[in-house]
């Protein structure tokens, strides 16, 4: 009996010590839940391309990307919200923003009927700002003739967590609302005045779902996913854009002809008559020097298959792909990747 | 008050005591129903040998989470049965003077401590260091949460065995570290062994000190310094989330860790039933 | 109980008179001192991250409710006053229903059914607060806003308690759960501290014609009364610390609100939320202060806790869940 336990304990535990199958290198990354979608369908795909790597990518929102990234616990970080000056400085060494794909973020809700409605960035503003707090508020109804909007309070959702979906939409209303600029500002995590607070894109659109008369802003590809309502947006050149592939596109059109070098650059409000206002891209956080030769290469060709092959697979996912001239800058910037100096990538 | 009133209160008192007590083991037969409705449909074969589909896809399985949790506590186990065992046998055995008072103080101390907490001193110890998430910091939350109860029960066990056992084992001659590992020990095996289950039964649900430990993982652990998939910790992500099939899956994760929560809770009590400890 | 534990203290040793001993001495005494510097560890590895979160905002931390990450303006009130609401509302439906419990158990329930219930009451405290959380968002949640809150709208809205739109999740939801995972830990310690209670107390309310419920009433709860108050507490450490289910149906809303339908936070959950992404060294500091907070608080109701219940009948046994 005794024996017969020792047993079973030691083969738990040698199979806890057992790499299952070929030696495979395991690169752990963290970050934004706004590309999780296509991200994870990325890394499962890549599995095809690379049977000897593994990446490990665990959405735990843009803020902690940041940070586990900058404590190296892990080999790369995502994020939809730039990084500061002050953040970059504080890394250990230079880390890369690295585009990966283009996103929405949209206002979603839970009404009867899911009507199609329209918002202003001021009406958003006032909405999270808690000045409007009724869904048949005279200034939501104005936009919306024709649409029956109930006397019930808007539940508002917010991120719980630091996130760079977060970032894009105060970002947004940064531009459009002095009062919210000057209350609330930009970033990851802000000081929300009203509002429930989901865990992640995830945790936002199950609230929306969950909650009739709620009022959220997730990425999307959620939205849609979960068959939740989307608004659309006016934008700069004061026409109604719904978030689409195409209006995101349009929205990157002239970021794409003078994109900065270290790619960190935002989309909101852009011009344009298709563009939708708040559109953003994605970034993957890499290290220029990478510590370790073996994952720092896989690390390099799995960017090159992403800013590549990996770009059929936004549509789809109803992500907007890279625009062709950001993707030779990408490649620029990817053989700048070095182990010890030397570039891991060979000239292709 | 007259006698029949009184005799009314008491019958009245018995009553609400008993509602009381119906109320409290209420909300288990609710959870344990619902469950079993939920999450019985979403457990097949598949859940237990497929691995985690990409977002928003339907399919997989939790195969990595409940390997995950197993190996977790087996690492548990291997961290924090020696130290438990042998600190409940040193406050059971001890002349010291002042150090069992403080190791008891202490124990106790660690016993009301919110495992968040214990996950955060995990993270600044082990994963900062490390620099990565792995079972090893995961293991070793959970280590640090089963030690009080493994060690006060094991103290509680072996001061329950007779003394008239170490004292004939003494007279014979026997130096006193082989009466306690050969005779003590031994005779107060199945007592610990329940107190070890309990502990097993208690961290293989917990999930705030494995969040920024163990870390999760799609796929196949890939060896001990590395992030491990969790059961508690898949059923969190899935729940919180919009997806119809995720919330199929927790539920049916959540059958799962309760079915493994209960058969080891039964199974400790298997042990001891008839089998108490003292003379064997 | 000093019988039962009493070690050989026969032979007198000065020194241990072999290897054997020696080494098992060191040994045994190598494990203990793990655990007492392990428990240290915690607490200076604690102080010292969030040395700088203290400096910064010192006692104004626990009197200030902004969190505001973006100015790094930190304040814990809104944490503590969620926690300390929830847990209190948690008490409120536990304290009956687990002393009602635990009086049935120990005193007045006819003896075959005893230790079934016992039993069930165990499993409660053994099922995941993960588990419960799942059950909370898609059972209790939805019940609460579908049926419960609007009626304690209409009927006690005119308390500022019942006032605001029903959300479902919130600090009522909240309170509940609490509620449900405390009210075992309730139960089998007052069953224990009431089952210590000497039993010539019962004979002689019995011998002077007192029901089985005026026994209780006079004899074994006013003996026990301290004790019943160590095992509130002991809830009460509980409470505080759980993170899991709290955190799935609060709502994480950083703020100070009267109503119970409102969404709240506590420490533990801002703690669970924010921690693996606070990006700045203040951040995490003031985030690391809070489970500083909250180790501190659960220590001290503990220990008290621990006191009260000992006060009644000597050491409980170990604590097993």
């Amino acid at each position: 009996m005794k024996t017969a336990w020792i047993m079973a304990l030691a083969l738990l535990v040698t199979s806890a010590f057992a790499q299952p199958a070929a030696t495979q290198t395991l690169i752990n990354g963290a970050g934004a839940t706004f590309p999780y979608p296509i991200y994870s369908k990325w890394f499962d795909e890549y599995t095809k391309v690379d049977p000897e790597v593994r990446f490990n990518y665990q959405s735990i929102g843009s803020g902690g990307g940041i940070k586990q990234v900058t404590a190296r616990t892990v080999d790369f970080g995502a994020t939809d919200g730039p990084m500061s000056d002050e953040q970059l400085k504080a890394a250990p060494s230079e880390l890369l923003h690295i585009p990966t794909v283009l996103g929405a973020v949209v206002a979603t809700y839970n009404l009867p009927n899911s009507p199609k409605l329209k918002f202003t960035g001021e009406v958003l503003a006032d909405v999270f700002l808690g000045k409007i707090t009724k869904w048949n508020d005279p200034k939501i109804t104005a936009l919306n003739a024709g649409v029956s909007l109930p006397d019930q309070p808007i539940v508002v959702v917010h991120r719980s967590d630091g996130s760079g979906t977060t970032y894009i939409f105060v970002d947004y209303l940064s531009k459009i609302s002095s009062e919210w600029d000057k209350k609330v500002g930009r970033g990851t995590s802000v000081n929300w005045p009203v509002g429930l607070g989901g865990k992640g894109n995830e945790g936002v659109s199950g609230q929306v779902k969950n909650q009739p008369g709620a009022l959220g802003y997730v990425e999307l590809a959620y939205a849609v996913k979960n068959n939740l309502p989307v608004a659309s947006v006016k934008n700069a050149a004061d026409k109604f854009v719904t978030p689409s592939i195409a209006s995101t596109t349009a929205a990157a059109a002239g970021a794409a002809k003078s994109m900065p070098d270290d790619f960190r650059v935002s989309l909101t409000n852009p011009p344009g008559d298709e563009a939708y206002p708040i559109a953003s891209f994605t970034w993957l956080l890499v290290y220029r020097d990478q510590p370790n030769e073996l994952k720092g290469r896989a690390l390099a060709k799995f960017l090159w298959w992403m800013s590549h092959e990996g770009q059929k697979y936004a549509d789809d996912l109803l992500y907007a792909p890279l625009p062709t001239p950001v993707v030779k800058q990408i490649e620029a910037k990817i053989k700048q990747i070095t182990y010890q100096g030397k570039p891991l990538l060979a000239a292709r | 008050m007259t006698p029949g009133a009184r005799r009314a209160v008491n019958v009245v008192m018995s009553w609400l005591a008993a509602a009381a007590a119906g109320l409290v083991v209420l909300p288990l037969l609710l959870i344990l129903a619902f469950l079993l409705w939920q999450g019985v449909s979403a457990v097949n074969v598949d859940f237990f040998t497929h691995l985690p589909r990409p977002v928003g896809e339907v399919g997989g399985g939790m195969a990595n989470a409940i390997v995950g949790t197993l190996i977790l506590l087996v690492l548990a186990a291997a961290l924090g049965l020696p130290v438990g065992i042998l600190g409940g046998l040193y406050l059971a055995e001890s002349r010291d003077r002042r150090l069992p008072w403080i190791a008891r103080f202490l124990a106790d101390v660690l016993n009301g401590v919110p495992s968040i907490v214990i996950g955060i001193f995990a993270y600044t110890i082990i994963v900062l260091p490390m620099r990565r998430f792995s079972a090893l910091a995961g293991g070793f939350a959970l280590a640090v949460i089963m030690l009080p109860i493994v060690v006060r029960t094991s103290e509680e066990l072996v001061r329950l065995v007779p003394a008239s056992l170490r004292e004939a084992a003494l007279a014979l001659g026997i130096p006193q570290w082989k009466v306690l590992l050969r005779v003590v020990l031994p005779t107060a095996r199945a007592g610990i062994i329940t107190g070890v289950m309990v502990a097993i039964a208690r961290v293989a649900g917990e999930t705030a000190p494995l969040l920024f430990t163990a870390f999760g993982n799609r796929f196949w652990h890939q060896g001990l310094d590395q992030p491990i998939a969790a059961l508690p910790l898949q059923i969190f992500a899935y729940a919180i989330a919009p997806y119809d099939d995720w919330h199929r899956q927790a539920w049916a994760g959540a059958l799962v860790l309760i079915g493994l929560v209960f058969v080891v809770s039964f199974a400790a009590r298997v042990v001891t039933s008839g089998r108490f400890t003292g003379v064997r | 109980m000093a019988v039962v534990a009493a070690v050989p203290r026969v032979e007198v040793q000065a020194a241990p008179r072999n290897l054997g001993d020696q080494v098992l001495r060191v040994v045994l005494r190598a494990a203990a001192l793990t655990l007492v510097l392990l428990v240290l560890a915690m607490v200076v590895a604690m102080v010292h991250a969030s040395w700088p979160a203290m400096r910064a905002f010192g006692w104004r931390f626990l009197v200030s409710s902004t969190w505001d990450p973006v100015a790094e303006q930190f304040g814990a009130l809104p944490f503590v006053y969620g926690t300390l609401l929830s847990s209190l509302l948690a008490l409120l439906i536990a304290v009956p229903l687990g002393i009602g419990a635990a009086i049935y158990l120990a005193e007045l329930a006819p003896a075959w059914i005893r230790p079934p219930i016992a039993f069930l009451v165990e499993l409660v405290a053994a099922v995941p607060s993960v588990i419960y959380g799942l059950w909370g968002i898609f059972v209790l949640a939805p019940l609460l806003r579908v049926w419960v809150q609007p009626v304690l709208g209409k009927t006690l809205g005119f308390l500022p308690l019942f006032q605001g739109p029903p959300y479902g999740i919130g600090m009522l939801a909240a309170g509940i759960i609490l509620a449900i995972m405390v009210v075992p830990y309730i139960t089998a310690v007052s069953r224990e501290v009431l089952l210590a209670v000497p039993n010539t107390q019962r004979e002689a309310a019995l011998a002077l014609g007192a029901t089985r419920w005026e026994t209780t009433r006079i004899a074994v709860l006013r003996y026990g009364r301290s004790g019943l108050v160590g095992a509130i507490l002991l809830g009460l450490g509980r409470a505080l610390g759980e993170t899991m289910a709290v955190t799935m149906v609060i709502g994480n809303r950083p703020e100070v609100a009267i109503s119970l339908f409102a969404p709240g936070y506590t420490m533990a959950s801002v703690v669970a939320n924010e921690f693996a992404e606070a990006t700045s060294d203040l951040y995490l500091a003031a985030l690391i202060e809070i489970g500083l907070l909250l180790f501190a608080v659960t220590v001290v109701v503990n220990a008290l806790a621990r006191l009260l219940v000992w006060s009644v009948g000597g050491p409980v046994k170990a604590i097993r869940e």
